[in-house]
Order: structure tokens, then C-alpha cells, then sequence
């Protein structure tokens, strides 16, 4: 007999308000709900329950509430109740822990706790209501000598680079991890708003090559879905070299999710489990990535900037340093909170550090080698809100990336079971009667509300610490005070406490 | 309580100057009286001068002028000179006493050419070899300071009121083509001599009246080529830009100013095609040298005078023209103290450098 694995969730549900509609068991991809024809009553099932609040959102009576379960084990202040059912798990299975989306852990964050600052009295802040407030930014290298033509006007020598409305991009979430209709509206959302979303590592399906120039597209360790059409089509190409969600290892896409459309944009065998090697086989050091960048400039004929992304681990300033010297264009660091479709527990809960100390240290460290001109820097792995954005931009980054937050503007509730192909928001799963939940024009509404908000405040803050054009607010530290932190930290983040 | 350099302290100012496009000397006393009649715009916490053709007897030596906070810090530092260059004429500056003007370090000058075994054995060029050890000197010898390193130029600079920093270092007795000054208002300072401004590097010399806010994206940007801002102050950050852009980078001053002080892309879409990609790609390969915040400054250098406001004129410049003088002050009144009845009178547009240079 299995270990008994009490639910974490119990649904409630108001007998007086409930009618009986069946709504939460049409809704309810993991079959929670059930309804008994003899009494004419709902039924629940909590162990089956995800808390992703599908039902509770369509109730028409608003009947349903989910809470977490009362239910304890003796407690215990090192087996943790979660730690007991996860090891209850692996007894009964042998496997490993599966889960989706960012680490849940409340480990210290330090965007909560850097303070931003105003203008007063020797400076004016800038009313952004009134005066122009620029975000447009410009993602390459910035290293080419000056050189003048024969009347000696300046020649724009620059090698290709992204132009961007605002310094925020969808970051790569690959099309089987989520649903077509939620990449549809990441396209949609990412052309209205001037910036580019990520293709990840699935290829890119036909119908969205119309959105090539708002698109990164993703070459993974796997190359699924990788041709040249495919190179050419997106306005620059991103090798993944590591995801903050799971450093170390590759993306993994459930063979339940890899059919039909997903599995021939991924050019495989439908139904395979979609497992990209853990390295790339091409690259084992620091010159075969050198090889992979110049080739696929080569393949690309230099008219794509080379993103290379990378997981922030312990090691991550040397790294970022040998990269920016590989001919990369722009490095993308991925922080320990980023999501994903799928992931081992552990990995994704104990592998990796907090995208603020490595961008930190990065941006630092190829000051310090004179070398921050040859790449730009894009940071993602928990970007929550606008001030997170603006905090990593003042730390340093050339722009952010966005996916857990982009998904929830889609509907999303974080119930973190990507993995289970049940997405009842029709965001991460390819089973059609559930991908049809998700309108693109509304998701791409949202995306794009989303995103407007955040420039809105991103401008408010900028306009009162006086600074008018993003450009100045990038890297500028001392708009940044730490609270709360040690010396230690401080010093990485390169701030000074408040109040100093 | 901490001195410039070892904190970032915001200030006010006001600023002068004038320049003789035919060359003609001018006594230092004509840019006192202009800078005096904007005294409130100073708190006595900081005044200085720059004036230039002011040594034409020493015109081809780097003349340096340095604070030591005590004799020792100056044989340290002479020993550093020795070494490097070959110290041509040398003294005290002479300054006469004035009441308000109180606890004065050491002042010196130096007429210098770099020893040119050291100076081929460094692999740099002659004005890299004098900037790197002006720098060098500022940080690394406790109590020296070197507040002004070009040829034929000199600055001068106190804790006072700028008139009465002018008339302590005798400025009746210099007579150049072009001088700047500087009164300082700053809101927290222990009031240190190094502190006070202008500015200078070479040749270069900047008065600035504002407080940017890109101070430390323009700083960060600017440590990867080497200029460490020992006063951490935006004249300093200002500076470097121009430095950088144009002397190291050999851009033209209008380049500079237009990478400094860059126009909105919402006027850089209206524009012509090729005056927009220039402007397109200035912004896109110097984002970081960008300069917001409120400025307006007056750059002197070796034969020209370059005025320039921030894009937004957040702060008060007013530009005359009189024949063969060309006047600058942060108002109007400065230079109708000076001249009375000048022909033209104007404010520069937001982000529009006016360059005057000596005639050909």
C-alpha cells in the first residue's frame, strides 16, 4: 500500500449558494469536481485539486473558495509538512520531483529591500505628465571605433541591435510549453508594444513568422525547431545556454504536450518526451561557444544580434566575462526564481542565485575589464513589477525580461502544475478544448495593459529623480539604497545603506 | 565630516565668462565684477577662475598648479614631478590676504615638459602621459592635489566668495584671451580648496551650475577608461565627457555637446534624414555618456569657449555678443555689469552648444 498523501487543498463550497450548475466540473481539467445524480449534488475531490482557481473564477454564485488544508502532521520544526509529503512521494514512486514555474522558497530577495530615491529642492524632478520621458533603448554592442566617410560625418558602424520601445521583453517560454494561443498573444502584445518576446526552445510555428521582427527566436542544446528560415526570421537569436529555473540541466517538454503542432514545429517524433541534453554537444568550454556565435552570425549573415543566455550561478561574473568576449552581442542572465514548464524540485529549488547579486557582480565586473561596451545585459528570473524593473536597471541591466508575469497577465494563478499538460487557463497545456479557454486579443490586452502600467510608474519614478531618458538611469547606483542588508551585500550590490 | 571626493555634495552656482575672438588680453578684473554682481547666487563655500593665454612666456610647458596640505605632501609630490618631468620654472602662486578668505594650503605652480625617455617608455601620447599623472597625483598622494595641469591656461580657486577668490590670487595681474568663473553654492560642505571649481583637465576647464542626475551612470561609464573620480562631482563627471569624446576620441566639440546634451527622439523623428541618423547614432553608441538633470556649463579650452545648457533648460544661460567679445553668465545682469551696452543679448536653445574660437 502507498504512503498516504493528505491534499493540500480542500475546496469549499457554500451548499446555499451552490446551484448545482456543473460549471466547476466542465471547467475542472483535473476532474475536482464531480457531480452525484442521485442527490443532485456537487461532489469535490481536493486530492485532485491544484488551486489553480478556474472554478472559483466562473462560479456564477460565487459558491467556491479554496483553502489550504487544516490537516497537520505533528509539528516540527525541521520535517516540515512539505518536506514529509515530498519524501512520502518519492517512497511511493522512486522518482524524481517534478514542478513548474519559479522556486517557491521564501528565501531572502534584495529587490525588497533596495530603496529608490527622489529629487528635492538642488535637483527638480520631472513631471512626466508634462515633459517627454524616454524609455527607447538600443540592446548591442557599442564598441565600434569612430569613423567618418569622406566629408567626415560620422558613420553609424554599429553591428546589428534590437530596438526597443521600453527596456522590458517576454522572456522564452517555447511553444508546447505553453499553448498557441498564449504565444499568439505574447506576438501580438509584444508588436503593439515595440519590444520582442521569445520563441524558447520549440521552433517557432508557421503562422507566427509574421511577427519575426518582435521575436527572439531560441537555439537550445536540443535544436528543436531549428533551421535556417528559422534563424532569419526573428530579430535576434538567443542561445540558451542555461535557464535560472534549473541550471545544469536541459528543458524538458512531457511527451503529453508534444504532439500534433508542438512536435512538428519542434521537428519530433509526437509524443516523445522532448528532452534537451544537458549541455550543448557542440559546446564544452568557452571557445565552442565562440564557434556557435561566429556560426550562427555566419548563418545569419551578421544581421542578428547573438544573445547568450545564461543561468546566474555562483561563478556567473567570469562567465558573463569570457561570453562577452566570445562575440556575443547582449548576455541574458536568468536569476533562481525564473520559471518554467517543467523542472526537477531540487534543481529548480537549490541550484542557482538571485538574478540582483549576479547582475550586480556581472555588470561590475565587465566595467572593472573595460568591456561592458561589447555586450548589453538582460536580466530576468523574477521580475515581479515595475520597481523590480526599474532596480535592475539602475543596477545595471540594458533591459528585463518577463515570462511568469507576462503568464499571469494571461490568466495564470501560479498553481505551478505546467508540467501536468491540465492548464485550465489554456496557457500551458496543448489539449485544444482547454487552449481555447485563452482569447489572444484578450490576452494580448492584458500584456499590453500589463506593460503600460508598469511604464507609467517606471516613467513617475524616473521624472522624480529628475532623470528623463533611461539611458541615465542606467547603472546609476546611487539612485539605490539597501535596508536591512550586511556589508557584504551592500558591496556586491555596489550600493550604500540608507541613509548614507 | 567628510570632504569632497570622499562624499558626493549637491550645489547651485553661478557662472561667467568671457572671450576675445581677436585674441586681446584681458585683465582678470572685468570677470570679477561679472561674477561678483550674482554674489547671492554663492554661499562663500567655493570660487574660482580659469583664464587662459595667461603665461604666454611659458606657452609650450604644462603648467600645474597644486594645494599641499603641508610641506611633506610637497616633497612627495616634487619627488613624483622630478621623476617624470623636467620642472622648467617653479614657485609660489602669488595671492595677496584678504579678510574672508582664511586657512589656506599651500599654493604652487609648475611649468613642466615630460622627460621624454618617460615619456616614449609609457607607450602614451604626450597629453595622456601629463592627464595620467595629474590623476595619478589626486589619488594616490594624500594631500596634494593638482587643480590645474594645461598649457598656457591656469585655474584659480578658493573657499570664498569668487570675487574675493579673484582678488586674493590678483587676477588684475594676469591678462588672457579668455576667462570662466565660478561661484559655489553648495548645500553641504566642509568647504575644502579642491572642492571649489573650475574644473580642469589639460586644457580643459569646466564651470558647471546644476546637479545631474545621471551623475552615476556617466561616472561607471567613465571609470572603464580610466578617470576616477577623486571630488565625485558632476563638473569632474563633465569633464571626463569631454575629455573622452573629444580629445581621446577626437569628436568634434558639437559631436560632444550633442551626445551630452542629446535632443528627444520625438525631434530627432522630425528631422531630416541624415541629421536624424546622426543624432540616431550618437544615442545609440553613447547611451551612457548621456547628461540629465539640470546643467548649464561654460568648457574652456585652448583657443575657444563652448556654452551648453541640459535638454531640458533647467537652468538659466544667457549668451552676448559684443563686436569681438563674446560673453556668457548664468544671468543677464552679470554681463551688463561688464558691458553695459551690449549689441546682442540671447538664451541659447535647450541642448544648443554656442562654440566661439579665436580667429584664424
Amino acid at each position: 500500500m502507498d504512503l498516504y498523501v493528505h491534499p493540500e487543498f480542500e475546496i469549499v463550497r457554500s451548499e446555499k449558494k451552490c446551484i448545482a450548475c456543473r460549471v466547476c466540473e466542465r471547467q475542472c481539467a483535473n476532474c475536482a469536481h464531480g457531480y452525484d445524480e442521485k442527490s443532485g449534488e456537487m461532489e469535490s475531490y481536493d486530492e485532485k485539486c491544484v488551486n489553480c482557481h478556474r472554478c472559483v473564477t466562473l462560479c456564477p454564485t460565487k459558491a467556491l473558495k479554496i483553502v489550504q488544508t487544516a490537516h497537520t502532521f505533528r509539528p516540527n520544526g525541521n520535517w516540515g509538512g512539505e518536506t514529509i509529503r515530498e519524501l512520502y512521494l518519492q517512497a511511493n514512486t522512486g522518482g524524481v520531483l517534478l514542478s513548474s514555474m519559479g522556486n517557491p522558497r521564501p528565501l531572502p530577495g534584495y529587490f525588497d529591500r533596495i530603496l529608490l530615491n527622489a529629487s528635492q529642492v538642488t535637483n527638480p524632478s520631472i513631471d512626466p505628465l508634462r515633459e517627454p520621458m524616454e524609455t527607447r533603448t538600443f540592446l548591442g554592442k557599442k564598441n565600434q571605433p569612430i569613423a567618418r566617410d569622406a566629408n567626415g560625418n560620422l558613420v553609424d558602424n554599429l553591428t546589428p541591435q534590437i530596438e526597443l520601445r521600453m527596456p522590458l521583453m517576454f522572456s522564452a517560454m517555447s511553444f508546447g510549453s505553453i499553448s498557441y494561443n498564449a504565444h499568439k498573444s505574447l506576438a501580438l502584445a509584444a508588436a503593439e508594444l515595440g519590444t520582442c518576446y521569445n520563441s524558447g526552445e520549440g521552433g517557432l510555428h508557421k503562422d507566427f513568422y509574421e511577427y519575426g521582427p518582435n521575436t527572439i527566436v531560441q537555439v537550445a542544446s536540443g535544436r528543436f525547431g531549428v533551421h535556417h528560415r528559422y534563424l532569419m526570421a526573428g530579430a535576434a537569436v538567443e542561445i540558451k545556454m542555461g535557464q535560472g529555473a534549473k541550471p545544469g540541466i536541459g528543458g524538458h517538454l512531457p511527451g503529453t504536450k508534444n504532439f500534433g503542432q508542438v512536435a512538428q514545429t519542434r521537428m519530433t517524433p509526437e509524443y516523445s518526451d522532448a528532452i534537451s541534453p544537458a549541455p550543448h554537444h557542440d559546446i564544452y568550454s568557452i571557445e565552442d561557444l565562440r564557434q556557435l556565435v561566429y556560426s550562427l552570425k555566419e548563418a545569419t549573415n551578421n544581421e542578428k544580434p547573438i544573445i547568450v543566455k545564461i543561468a546566474a550561478v555562483h561563478n556567473v561574473a567570469a562567465i558573463a566575462s569570457g561570453v562577452a568576449r566570445s562575440g556575443a552581442d547582449i548576455i541574458a542572465i536568468d536569476g533562481y526564481r525564473g520559471g518554467t514548464g517543467a523542472a526537477p524540485t531540487r534543481i529548480r529549488d537549490n541550484v542557482g542565485i538571485p538574478v540582483e547579486l549576479a547582475l550586480a557582480s556581472v555588470d561590475q565586473r565587465l566595467r572593472e575589464e573595460g568591456i561592458r561596451d561589447d555586450v548589453s545585459l538582460v536580466v530576468g528570473g523574477s521580475i515581479r513589477s515595475s520597481t523590480d524593473w526599474i532596480k535592475a536597471i539602475a543596477l545595471g541591466a540594458d533591459a528585463c525580461y518577463i515570462a511568469t508575469g507576462a503568464l499571469m497577465a494571461l490568466g495564470c494563478h501560479l498553481c505551478r502544475s505546467c508540467h501536468t499538460n491540465l492548464c485550465n487557463w489554456g496557457i500551458a497545456t496543448q489539449r485544444p478544448e482547454l487552449v481555447k479557454r485563452l482569447n489572444p486579443e484578450i490576452g494580448s490586452r492584458h500584456l499590453v495593459n500589463l506593460v503600460h502600467a508598469w511604464m507609467h510608474e517606471l516613467k513617475e519614478v524616473m521624472g522624480g529623480m529628475g532623470i528623463n531618458s533611461i539611458e541615465s538611469l542606467r547603472g546609476n547606483r546611487l539612485m539605490l539604497r539597501g535596508v536591512g542588508m550586511t556589508q557584504e551585500e551592500l558591496d556586491i550590490l555596489g550600493i550604500r545603506h540608507a541613509g548614507n | 565630516m567628510l570632504k569632497e571626493g570622499q562624499i558626493r555634495i549637491p550645489s547651485g552656482c553661478a557662472i561667467a565668462g568671457v572671450f576675445s575672438r581677436s585674441g586681446q588680453a584681458m585683465t582678470g578684473e572685468d570677470i570679477i565684477r561679472s561674477i561678483e554682481v550674482m554674489h547671492d547666487r554663492s554661499n562663500g563655500l567655493g570660487g574660482g577662475f580659469a583664464g587662459y593665454g595667461i603665461y604666454p612666456e611659458f606657452s609650450d610647458y604644462y603648467a600645474f598648479h597644486l594645494f599641499y596640505d603641508d610641506p611633506q605632501c610637497q616633497k612627495k609630490c616634487e619627488n613624483y614631478l622630478e621623476r617624470r618631468f623636467s620642472i622648467v620654472s617653479f614657485g609660489e602662486i602669488p595671492t595677496q590676504k584678504v579678510p574672508s578668505i582664511k586657512d589656506e594650503p599651500l599654493i604652487y605652480r609648475y611649468f613642466l615638459l615630460p622627460l621624454p625617455d618617460r615619456l616614449k617608455a609609457s607607450q602614451l601620447s604626450e597629453a595622456e602621459y601629463v592627464s595620467h599623472c595629474a590623476l595619478r597625483i589626486n589619488e594616490k598622494i594624500a594631500g596634494a592635489y593638482v587643480f590645474s595641469s594645461g598649457k598656457n591656461m591656469g585655474i584659480f580657486k578658493a573657499n570664498g566668495f569668487p570675487e574675493d577668490v579673484g582678488r586674493f590670487y590678483q587676477l588684475q595681474n594676469y591678462a588672457g584671451y579668455c576667462w570662466t568663473a565660478h561661484g559655489r553654492y553648495p548645500t553641504n560642505t566642509p568647504g575644502w580648496w579642491g572642492g571649489a571649481h573650475p574644473f580642469g583637465l589639460l586644457d580643459y576647464s569646466v564651470v558647471h551650475n546644476g546637479e545631474i542626475s545621471s551623475y552615476d551612470a556617466n561616472r561607471r561609464f567613465l571609470e572603464m577608461f580610466g578617470y576616477k573620480h577623486s571630488l565625485q562631482t558632476d563638473t569632474e563627471a563633465i569633464t571626463y565627457i569631454v575629455d573622452y569624446l573629444h580629445r581621446k576620441l577626437g569628436m568634434t566639440l558639437t559631436e560632444t555637446a550633442n551626445v551630452m546634451a542629446a535632443p528627444f527622439w520625438s525631434t530627432i523623428q522630425e528631422m531630416p534624414d541624415a541629421q536624424r541618423a546622426y543624432f540616431t547614432f550618437l544615442r545609440k553608441r553613447f547611451p551612457a555618456l548621456l547628461v540629465t538633470g539640470p546643467f548649464s556649463i561654460i568648457l574652456g579650452y585652448t583657443g575657444g569657449m563652448m556654452v551648453l545648457g541640459d535638454r531640458l533648460k533647467l537652468r538659466s544661460m544667457v549668451c552676448g555678443d559684443h563686436g569681438d567679445r563674446f560673453y556668457a553668465a548664468s544671468e543677464e545682469a552679470a554681463i551688463r555689469a561688464v558691458c553695459p551696452n551690449i549689441q546682442r543679448i540671447w538664451s541659447p536653445m535647450s541642448g544648443e552648444p554656442v562654440i566661439v574660437e579665436r580667429d584664424q
